[in-house]
């Protein structure tokens, strides 16, 4: 498929890294949930987080997006700094996707009307173009049989493969995933993880909290450890599973891959 | 004890930056469009309003509440002549309200918690008879039933001379409903003192008795000792003031009853009428209440050995009442605020009190306001309850 | 039941009838035990004995029809028997008010396309632009009909209107403009910003805890002072000013019980995908909310239209006010108060029982999608 120059934006000459966190802390009330959060992701990087529940992975992942907002640090995505201003989170959340555990698609909008609400009302897109992005990026996620059905009427695989393919229509130049298989059926796991290795082999900058330890070791970069709000390791995935330096790695390590 | 390091203290909040970015600055211009725009609005209303009464030399302020009131009230909780000040009228008429709403409240709940249960019978007839009830009141405005039962009401009774006489001391004729009242007696707020005392007990009690449950396992039978205490305390001071008898029996003198109370036609109307509409409302709360709690918690409590008494009382009430409250509070409050239709029947409450006020003051703004202030009072505090139970009994959730 | 039972009864006359199908079901629904057979008894007994009491009033011994207004034959049968007489002799008087008798055409069309719109609104499949288009119509239509003044109809006022279309329009323009005020209230109400917050919440529970009546009072009687003295407002757009702000309150708490209704997770996906707050507003999540709250809207409109019948308080001419009419004013027709009110009670129930099988229609209909 030669998509690669459609979905993903070649990175600017000499450039910045993508997505950098720098001394991020957020409390929720007096309750510290991110300490000292140190994080760059490069351009074209595959990023996987992992953790027990609670650990803040997914409110690190949220803050980028400013669903969540950080107290203390900075947070640059593409150059621009997420603080309080509005325009600055306009210019941030468009260029990045995400896709949530529960999919979140719009019940009362077919598949095709989902995925070109966003690219007609924030990018200003022509119905037209919307609609043949949308369906080629259906085609992308193997679905394009499904744009006039209603996400009802969809399994929960191919739902998520939806969500998928409705971030991608913004064209975003970082995709996060929020546990994307987590709330499936153990059968339709594999056919969502396949659509997000394909995203990865074709250079999108990702940053993928998840358990499936499968995934991590074909595609990840880098596979960070996060235990209580802080991030404990950061390692490529061939170090990071035989290798385990810290003491909390080891035992959570031993948890999701012992059974 | 050691002061939380910098690093690790939530900082204070960023300062707000003068432009439309920044969302502290923008949520300020939004309120303060908004706000000027009603104010403006409330401006405007209000000097067009005082420019009119004054062209128009409408009195303001509420002096007139100390001016005699001039008009007859026929039933009264409280004594009231006409050459009585506004004010005692206006009390008199909250009190009328208050009277009907109590009253209208209680019988709504016993007909409308019957109704509920009987359309959840197993006998047909029953529940269909309990289901076109519901069904048929429902769907009639309330005003048309009033004016259907003052109709029925007063063109049926008899004359004052021919009055029906169910039960010594009561009377039923066109003027109302006669009844005995315990004759004025020394001894009367002790009884009553007693009960509010009996309530506190048997309350006091139940505390105990659940305290000493947890402690030592002993269950205590918290229900007939409180019901004992509610009953025996004011009986016992009756007793002890000389079991006092005497009533004040209403007597036919000339061309009407002397003596007792006399609840008017107009009352028994909008008692029945409001009862009969509202127990419609409740009994599908209550039906709904009772079908929230599945069977299957029925199932298990039995499963695990509870007795029939115990398994309603633990496990089902406390869950369809959950269901059953909130709506039911707010069935009360449209019963009170329903009763303000007593200005179509001729029931003096505060809304006829307050309306023949304002006709004869030309205080109209006053008068309205005072009906709007007693409601709202009213409301607030049954929102208030409301609140408070939902609070205290909200399930815990993730 | 044992065999030896069961052969026995299917060998007596007695026997068959009970095993048939209707047998089967009266024996459980209403004879299964002693007190079940018991209170069946004694409840259909007192039944029967209504039902012979109602119909004989109502039915056998009624007098439909009589010369003139001579009602002498009506009130000899007092009690005995009903004096239907008076709704065949005033039943446009009461269906249509002071509206003047040649002229009746135009409020009875106005009623019809009322019942036309009310029912195609109801049907789903004429759920689109056009309906919307259908209604803005409908409505013109109605005002021109009642209003006149053109096309060569005589220019009526409002204070000749009255009967069931005032009903109807009090009822409907109430709901149709209350509507939109009402939906801000509730987006208002869950606001952040803390003045608009607040300007909702008070707004929404001072018109809540007041009884309509008041706000009858206080639009008939106040709301001319707060106006202008060059410009006066009719009565009958003071009570309709009355029930749009009563309404408005009511259906922001319907709406704020569906916008609470949707997932959290709808406003996040809306917000990662960078729509603004009025699109996500717009596009998401009204829509959802709007629909799973249609059967309390309907019940609000249902109590809307039963409201209507309190404006006889500020002396308009409603259904129920020109029922009255009939008995207080001519002296042939006074006393006979309960065939009027029934008369009028089974037209408001005709339209709000109809309304309420509709919303219980929608509501099974939505917990059945649901289920899925």
């Amino acid at each position: 498929m030669s998509s690669t120059a459609a979905s993903v934006r070649p990175a600017a000459a000499g450039a910045h890294a993508m997505i950098e966190l720098q001394h991020v802390n957020k409390w929720y009330g007096q309750f510290h949930v991110l300490r000292d959060v140190n994080l760059t992701v490069e351009t074209g990087q595959k990023i996987v987080i992992c953790g027990p529940s609670g650990s803040g992975k997914s409110t690190m992942i949220r803050c980028i997006n400013r669903l969540e907002e950080h107290q203390q640090g900075k947070i640059i995505v593409d150059g621009v700094e997420l603080t309080a201003d509005l325009r600055n989170i306009d210019t941030v959340r468009r260029e990045v996707g995400m896709v949530f555990q529960h999919f979140n698609l719009f019940p009362h909008l077919t598949v095709l009307e989902n995925l070109t609400l966003a690219p007609i009302w924030v990018r200003k897109t022509p119905r037209k173009e919307a609609e043949d992005t949308a369906m080629h990026f259906l085609r992308r996620v193997r679905i394009p049989e499904q744009a006039s059905k209603y996400p009802g009427q969809l399994s929960g695989g191919q739902q998520q493969r939806v969500a998928i393919a409705r971030s991608l229509c913004m064209r975003p130049k970082v995709m996060l995933f929020d546990e994307p298989t987590s709330a499936l059926d153990p059968e339709m796991v594999k056919e969502v993880l396949d659509v997000m290795v394909e995203l990865a082999k074709e250079g999108m900058t990702m940053m993928c909290v998840t358990h499936e330890m499968g995934f991590a070791r074909a595609v990840a970069d880098k596979v960070i450890f996060m235990d209580k709000g802080e991030i404990v390791e950061s390692n490529a995935p061939t170090e990071f599973f035989a290798h385990p330096k810290s003491d909390r790695t080891k035992l959570f390590l031993s948890q999701i891959l012992g059974h | 004890m050691a002061s939380i390091p910098t690093s690790e203290r939530r900082p204070a909040a960023p300062r707000m930056r003068l432009s439309l970015g920044d969302p502290i600055f923008r949520a300020v211009v939004y309120q303060v469009a908004v706000v000027g725009a009603v104010g403006f609005l409330v401006w405007y209303l209000a000097s067009n309003l005082v420019a009119n009464m004054e062209a128009r030399k409408i009195a303001s302020g509420f002096g007139f509440l100390s001016r005699e009131a001039g008009f007859a009230i026929l039933q009264k909780l409280i004594d009231y002549a006409p050459t009585d000040t506004y004010l005692r009228a206006l009390i008199v008429g909250v009190l009328n309200t208050v009277l009907v709403a109590v009253i209208g409240i209680v019988l709504a709940t016993i007909l409308g918690t019957l109704l509920g249960i009987g359309r959840l019978s197993r006998n047909w007839l029953v529940a269909r008879l309990c289901t076109g009830y519901v069904e048929t009141l429902r769907n009639i405005p309330l005003a048309v039933q009033l004016f259907f039962w003052y109709v029925v009401i007063k063109d049926n009774l008899p004359a004052v001379r021919q009055a029906l006489h169910p039960l010594p001391g009561f009377f039923l004729s066109q003027r109302g409903l006669a009844m005995p009242v315990p004759a004025d007696n020394p001894a009367n707020p002790w009884i009553l003192a007693a009960f509010v005392v009996g309530v506190a007990a048997s309350i006091a009690v139940g505390r105990w008795a659940k305290r000493r449950q947890a402690a030592t396992g002993q269950p205590f039978p918290t229900l007939w000792v409180g019901a004992a205490l509610i009953v025996a305390l004011p009986v016992l001071t009756w007793l002890a003031s000389g079991a006092p008898t005497a009533f004040d029996v209403p007597e036919l003198r000339g061309f009407n009853f002397r003596g007792g109370v006399i609840l008017i036609p107009e009352f028994v109307t909008l008692v029945v009428g409001l009862t009969t509409y509202t127990a419609a409302f409740i009994a599908e709360i209550v039906r709904s209440g009772i079908l929230a709690v599945s069977h299957g918690q029925t199932e298990a409590a039995l499963a695990l050995g509870l007795q029939r008494g115990l398994v309603l009382r633990l496990v089902v009430l406390p869950q369809a009442l959950r269901v059953i409250v909130p709506p039911m509070i707010s069935q009360y409050l449209n019963l009170t605020k329903n009763s303000s239709l007593a200005l179509l029947v001729g029931y003096p409450d505060i809304v006829s009190v307050a309306n023949t006020t304002l006709n004869q003051t030309g205080q109209a703004i006053e008068g309205i306001g005072i009906i709007m202030a007693v409601f709202l009072a009213i409301s607030l505090s049954i929102s208030g309850i409301m609140n408070w139970y939902n609070k205290k009994i909200a399930l815990v959730e993730r | 039941m044992s065999d030896a039972a069961a052969s026995l009864n299917n060998r007596t006359a007695f026997g068959a009838v009970l095993g048939t199908r209707a047998g089967q079901w009266a024996r459980s629904n209403l004879f299964s035990g002693w007190l079940n057979t018991a209170v069946t008894l004694v409840v259909a007994y007192l039944l029967a004995k209504a039902i012979f009491a109602v119909a004989s009033w109502a039915l056998f011994n009624a007098v439909w029809d009589v010369p003139d207004n001579q009602t002498q034959v009506c009130r000899d049968l007092h009690g005995i028997g009903a004096c239907w007489a008076l709704i065949t002799h005033n039943y446009r008087f009461i269906f249509f008010g002071t509206y003047p008798y040649d002229e009746q055409w135009r409020p009875a069309i106005a009623v019809l396309i009322f019942i036309a719109l009310y029912g195609a609104s109801a049907m789903r499949r004429f759920w689109s632009i056009k309906l919307l288009y259908a209604w803005i119509a409908g409505l013109a239509a109605i005002g021109i009909l009642m209003w006149g003044g053109i096309f060569g109809m005589p220019l009526i006022e409002t204070d000749r209107w009255g009967g069931l279309p005032i009903t109807l329009i009090l009822a409907t323009f109430g709901a149709v403009i209350a509507f939109p005020f009402g939906v801000f209230l509730a987006l208002g109400r869950r606001s952040n910003l803390p003045a608009i917050k607040t300007l909702c919440v008070v707004y929404i529970e001072l018109i809540r805890g007041v009884p309509l009546v008041s706000m009858l009072f206080m639009a008939s009687v106040m709301l001319p002072l707060f106006l202008p003295q060059d410009l006066t407002i009719n009565k009958l757009l003071r009570a309709q000013v009355a029930v749009i702000m009563f309404a408005a309150a009511y259906l922001a708490e319907v709406v704020r019980g569906g916008l609470q209704a949707i997932p959290k997770g709808q406003y996040e996906a809306a917000n990662a995908l960078g729509l603004t707050y009025w699109q996500g507003t717009w596009f998401i999540i009204l829509p959802q909310a709007l629909r799973i709250v249609i059967p309390p809207l309907v019940n609000t409109f249902i109590a809307m239209f039963k409201d209507t019948s309190l404006v006889s308080i500020i002396a308009i001419y409603d259904l129920l006010n020109a029922a009255s009419g009939t008995i207080n004013t001519e002296p042939a027709w006074r006393g006979f108060g309960m065939e009027a009110y029934l008369f009028v009670a089974m037209i408001y129930w005709i339209f709000c029982f109809s309304m309420s099988k509709y919303s219980q229609h929608v509501e099974a209909d939505l917990s059945r999608a649901q289920k899925r």
